[in-house]
């Protein structure tokens, strides 16, 4: 019962989750819409209103609408609450423009529990695309409605959900910073977990592609050290804090290894250490700062930042050695690069006449296009299926989260309400233990 | 992960580091039952300098040159601006005389943009007054250059006064 046992997962990190005391209010809205999308109606779920903690389907149709890949039908004009698959009016939702349909219950089972289960069902064809059943505790149900939107994700666009992935980010409050994690989904819900406090600041946190670990950088010895924190124990310990100052951690694909910055030599340069300890390996040569690396995602070449010819650009090299090799052409100041998981995209920041914005550069045609068009925007990274790209922003002095479509066509703001949010990081698929 | 392995990855890196910095306290393992959270360290105010000690070290004189702590840089530059000069050359000459004595020095960025660019930025800073003390004879293992790039501005205006503030590197004297 593989799916069971992914639930049983699910709901492991639900409770991680939901442990640490959360600060910041987040409300999700959606501030820009594609054309081309996918028309669903997501019928309530019969007595989902007095079964579970929390109706299930609202929650569905959020994390729909986040992906900025469905559009949702407005099913309360629809004289048709189907249960049953034979309950469904096909006609009806077909002229309400309804391409798919969601349907679902909630029962009571044995031991307090409830079995929630639900199908999806093509409008056109009449026939069933997916279904799932889940019994779990009524306090349960919220954990239950992400893996739900994440199969219907996975049915209608063939990719994997990302409903039930984390994000890392630093709350700064005044002068605490905070390193929280929570769900995608869930950062407008008060149900961030904080994992690090201090009165100094923290940034550039990195997730151990298995996601158990964060790397990041603190300011707590008066300078820049790496850390590595284990997620689900708390335990942490420095991993770079060589004379100088360490910074910019980034996992290699296996885990195995750091990518980090270091200034033995007298300026910023990249080096590689093993999470295990040992001795760090220079991987970058300049008498410049070279700074930010990323990995591919199949560990080989490691994308960073380097001021050698100038202003700050972004270059390749191989994690083997070699001569890097200049990677941005336009724009004068282009920072923080990602890969994308497929290895096609690339992601950055181009500053230019005064705005920082989000760009996606195609690395194989060298095609750049804008995803963001507000003024100033940080450290955009990828989600773990590749279909988004989670970004700070700020504007009017406070700094909120932003999460956008490849195309840059649909735009989801997750607002902070309480604070300001910096450095954000994009989880991987992969849950705790 | 084998932590293990990892602790002694990491007193390599302490051995390794010339100038150790005050060691964090641990946080605490996050609990499950919804306590709160693991608390860093205790907060360390980087940004004040004179602590009016009583003791006759010129260091606290408040009218040698030595209370000078600050030296500023113009825009995109990395060369002490040279009315800040006589300030560097003060701690080069105590730092001589004072063999037992390390700095660390603090640089610091005006700019937007990525942090670890920034980061970058200020080591450069600080890296041209460590040069300069060198320079001025001071022994290498008495000098740390670390950067705070443009997380701990001083100022936090946008005028340009703010800016020149905060293109500044600052020196700490250990036990500061």
């Amino acid at each position: 019962m593989p799916r069971i046992r992914t639930l049983f997962k699910a709901l492991l990190m639900f409770a991680l989750l939901v442990s640490g005391a959360a600060r910041a209010e987040m409300t999700i809205e959606i501030v820009g819409g594609g054309a081309s999308k996918h028309a669903i109606a997501v019928v309530p779920f019969k007595d989902e209103g007095s079964r579970v903690r929390e109706a299930l389907t609202p929650i569905i149709r959020s994390d729909l609408e986040l992906s900025g890949v469905f559009r949702m039908v407005d099913g309360t004009a629809v004289a048709n609450v189907p249960v049953e698959p034979a309950d469904v009016r096909y006609p009806l939702w077909q002229a309400a423009g309804a391409q798919s349909i969601a349907i679902g219950k909630v029962e009571p089972v044995a031991g307090g529990q409830v079995k929630i289960s639900f199908r999806l069902l093509d409008v056109a064809q009449k026939k069933q695309l997916t279904s799932g059943e889940f019994t779990v505790t009524p306090d349960r149900g919220r954990e239950v409605a992400h893996t739900i939107a994440d199969m219907i994700y996975e049915a209608i666009t063939g990719q994997k959900g990302i409903f039930n992935t984390r994000v890392v980010y630093v709350l700064k409050n005044g002068r605490n910073y905070m390193l929280q994690v929570g769900l995608i989904t869930d950062v407008d819900s008060n149900r961030a977990q904080t994992i690090l406090r201090s009165k100094e600041p923290i940034i550039s946190p990195s997730w151990s592609p298995d996601g158990r670990y964060l790397a990041y950088v603190s300011f707590e010895s008066k300078k820049p050290v790496v850390w590595v924190q284990d997620l689900a124990t708390g335990q942490r310990r420095a991993v770079a804090n060589f004379k100088g100052s360490n910074s910019a951690p980034a996992w290699s694909p296996d885990g195995s290894k750091l990518a980090v910055v270091l200034t033995t030599t007298g300026n910023s340069q990249i080096y590689l250490v093993n999470t295990l300890g040992g001795a760090p390996r220079r991987l970058s040569y300049s008498d410049a700062i070279d700074t930010e690396p990323a990995f591919t995602p199949d560990g080989s070449q490691i994308y960073f930042v380097s001021d050698r010819t100038g202003g700050p650009q972004i270059y390749r090299m191989a994690v083997s050695g070699g001569q890097a090799q200049r990677v941005t052409w336009q724009g004068s100041y282009n920072v923080s690069p990602r890969v994308s998981p497929d290895g096609r995209t690339l992601t950055f920041i181009r500053r230019e006449a005064g705005r920082f914005r989000v760009m996606a550069q195609d690395l194989t045609t060298g095609d750049v296009r804008a995803l963001s068009d507000n003024g100033y925007n940080e450290r955009p990274s990828f989600a773990p299926n590749g279909r988004m790209v989670l970004y700070a922003s700020e504007t009017g002095g406070k700094s909120v989260l932003y999460a956008t479509t490849l195309d840059g066509s649909s735009k989801v703001k997750l607002a902070v309400i309480n604070g300001e949010v910096q450095d954000p990081s994009w989880g991987p698929f992969n849950n705790p233990q | 992960m084998n932590w293990k392995q990892l602790v002694l990855g990491t007193a390599t890196v302490t051995l390794l580091a010339a100038c150790a910095s005050t060691k964090p306290a641990p946080v605490a393992p996050a609990g499950n039952n919804g306590a709160a959270s693991s608390q860093a360290t205790a907060p360390v105010d980087t940004g004040s300098s004179n602590q009016g000690n009583l003791s006759a070290d010129p260091l606290h004189d408040p009218h040698s040159p030595l209370a000078k702590r600050s030296v500023y840089f113009d825009f995109d530059s990395s060369t002490v601006k040279s009315s800040d000069k006589p300030t560097v050359e003060a701690h080069a000459g105590y730092l001589k005389d004072h063999a037992d004595r390390k700095v660390i020095i603090q640089g610091n960025t005006d700019s937007r943009g990525s942090r670890e660019y920034n980061l970058g930025l200020g080591q450069r800073r600080a890296e041209g007054v460590k040069r300069s003390l060198e320079v001025l004879g001071v022994k290498e293992s008495q000098v740390e250059a670390v950067s705070l790039g443009k997380e701990k501005p001083k100022a936090t205006g946008n005028t340009e006064a703010d800016f020149a503030e905060n293109r500044r590197a600052d020196i700490l004297y250990n036990g500061e």
